[in-house]
């Protein structure tokens, strides 16, 4: 088993979940309350990553981002290296790819407030930023978490970016998605094995937690 | 309820973007693998001579291409699976072959131990170019390759490459890596990859592995490794000769011939696979690989050949 690449996907799954934390608040809550006409375009953004292949993704880290090209070039003399091969590219990447799965649940969650509990919270004096940290997120809670979940989860099994712009170096970007890859090719299928069954177990493990949390959640929240 | 209809809104842009392919699917593969695209070419690609340019940038479309041209002759269509070094080789080759045979020939290119593994399991190929001899003798002795079938095509090389706006001077060998602007150098993946063993080999043995180990990139094959070179992410790299010479990279950088006592020569075989399609067409494309013809475009790709008739 390599626990170097089973280490270095859960710091980059915990890196991107919080990073999404902190990013997808925001972006949920605006998806979720605006009322811009061209709301639309933006939630199209945000879900974009559900259908785009993650090639694609991975060619414009590569070519667009890389040294040969004007983003590149700034991206470099900001940060001294290009963005592919990194912990940093990878993490990019990731994050952008893991959006949806942090925001529509989040988004769902301010959804299923109940409109009347927030307006009663503004008429009684609160600010919007007020009755969103004391109205809103205790109530969505359990969207929050799924979205931290299951963006963790994601990122734990990305593949394809990965291998485009990560360069397989171990302890860098060489993730356990990778280092299965690696293993199956070579024919140790062996050590494929066991790296695969843990990710089939924690995978598992993760959706149960987030389906039974969300079930408890909603019993809670239909009592009169 | 107002989930389900975000969840509808969702799958409906799915639906969208499916689609309509010609606006989105393909757009991306135009250049999508490499800038230059020639190397490597898609499943597709070989669909028929007029087509094939087309093809490679409609995937979908070639779909069509592939099951409305009947066949010209009684040969059909022999799938090959190529180690990537050989990406515009084959080509060239698969393009010749079809000319004097009428035979249709599909190209997959990919590093030969992804080949190895998906053949082990039931991979529908008829023809297996390996770039290392060991994958098809293995195949063979597992029963998996019609006995007797493997065939010594070609023997590969690697070079040190740069692109054309670095300022190493690669003529100073593997010491031009130590210079400070190179922080990344790329090589094909050892573990599976016969040109990524060839090279860390090289590495190896002039005693510079050490000094470049945390440098490294591993591609997943030699042609992507290419690609980090290529696109400048890597800043130098180790390659099969083939592809530097291959017309989509030759103009764009320039190599440094690897001593080859650096390391064990890259023994490149071909087998005829068992659970063949079409075993007449594979035969027919072995034999042709023999020929003079082929053999001299080999050799302008850099690879030298086997002399005479030596069946391994």
């Amino acid at each position: 088993m390599n626990w170097q690449a089973i280490r270095l996907s859960l710091e980059l799954a915990g890196s991107v979940a919080g990073i999404l934390l902190v990013a997808g608040l925001p972006i949920a809550y605006w998806v979720t309350f605006s009322r811009w006409r061209w709301k639309f375009l933006v939630e199209a953004i945000v879900a974009l990553p559900l259908v785009l292949p993650p090639t694609v993704l991975g060619y414009y880290i590569l070519a667009g981002l890389g040294p040969r090209n004007l983003p590149g070039k700034i991206w470099q003399s900001w940060f001294g290296q290009p963005l592919p091969f990194t912990f940093g590219g990878l993490l990019v990447a990731s994050v952008l790819y893991s959006l949806p799965f942090a925001v529509q649940p989040i988004s769902a969650g301010f959804e299923s407030v109940d409109r009347r509990l927030i307006e009663a919270s503004w008429t009684l004096g609160a600010s919007p930023l007020a009755t969103f940290f004391r109205v809103i997120l205790p109530l969505s809670t359990a969207g929050v978490v799924t979205g931290m979940v299951l963006s963790f989860a994601h990122t734990i099994g990305e593949f394809g970016v990965v291998l485009m712009v990560g360069g397989n170096i171990p302890g860098v970007t060489r993730t356990v998605s990778i280092d299965i890859y690696d293993q199956v090719q070579a024919g140790n299928y062996d050590a494929a094995n066991r790296t695969a069954l843990l990710l089939l177990f924690f995978s598992f493990l993760v959706l149960s937690i987030v389906y039974g949390m969300n079930r408890r959640a909603l019993s809670l929240w239909r009592k009169p | 309820m107002r989930r389900n209809k975000k969840i509808f809104r969702v799958l409906a842009l799915a639906g969208l973007v499916f689609a309509t392919p010609g606006l989105v699917l393909s757009a991306p593969n135009v250049s999508a693998v490499t800038p230059s695209g020639a190397r490597n070419p898609s499943y597709f690609q070989r669909a028929e001579g007029g087509i094939a340019l087309f093809a490679r940038n409609q995937g979908l479309f070639s779909l069509t291409a592939i099951s409305l041209q009947a066949p010209q002759k009684t040969c059909g269509t022999v799938t090959v699976a190529a180690a990537s070094d050989l990406a515009d080789a084959m080509n060239e080759i698969v393009t010749n072959f079809e000319k004097a045979t009428g035979c249709n020939v599909r190209v997959s290119v990919g590093s030969s131990g992804n080949f190895l593994t998906q053949i082990e399991n039931g991979a529908p190929f008829d023809l297996f170019f390996s770039a290392d001899i060991e994958y098809p003798k293995k195949l063979e002795r597992d029963g998996l390759a019609a006995p007797g079938s493997t065939y010594l095509y070609a023997v590969g090389k690697i070079v040190l490459w740069v692109g054309n706006d670095s300022g190493l001077d690669v003529g100073k060998g593997f010491g031009a890596l130590r210079d400070p602007s190179v922080r990344k150098i790329a090589i094909a993946n050892p573990l599976h990859a016969p040109y990524g063993r060839a090279a860390q080999e090289a590495l190896r043995k002039s005693g510079m592995y050490e000094e470049v180990k945390d440098r490294l990139v591993l591609g997943e094959n030699i042609s992507q490794t290419a690609q980090f070179v290529e696109s400048g992410n890597a800043q130098a790299g180790i390659l099969a000769l083939s592809l530097a010479l291959a017309p989509s990279l030759k103009q764009k950088g320039r190599y440094w011939a690897i001593p080859e006592n650096l390391y064990a020569p890259l023994e490149q075989g071909a087998v005829v696979l068992r659970g063949a399609q079409n075993p007449r067409g594979a035969r027919l494309l072995i034999e042709y690989i023999k020929s003079p013809g082929a053999t001299s475009l080999l050799e302008r790709y850099g690879f030298s050949l086997p002399r005479g008739e030596k069946r391994r």
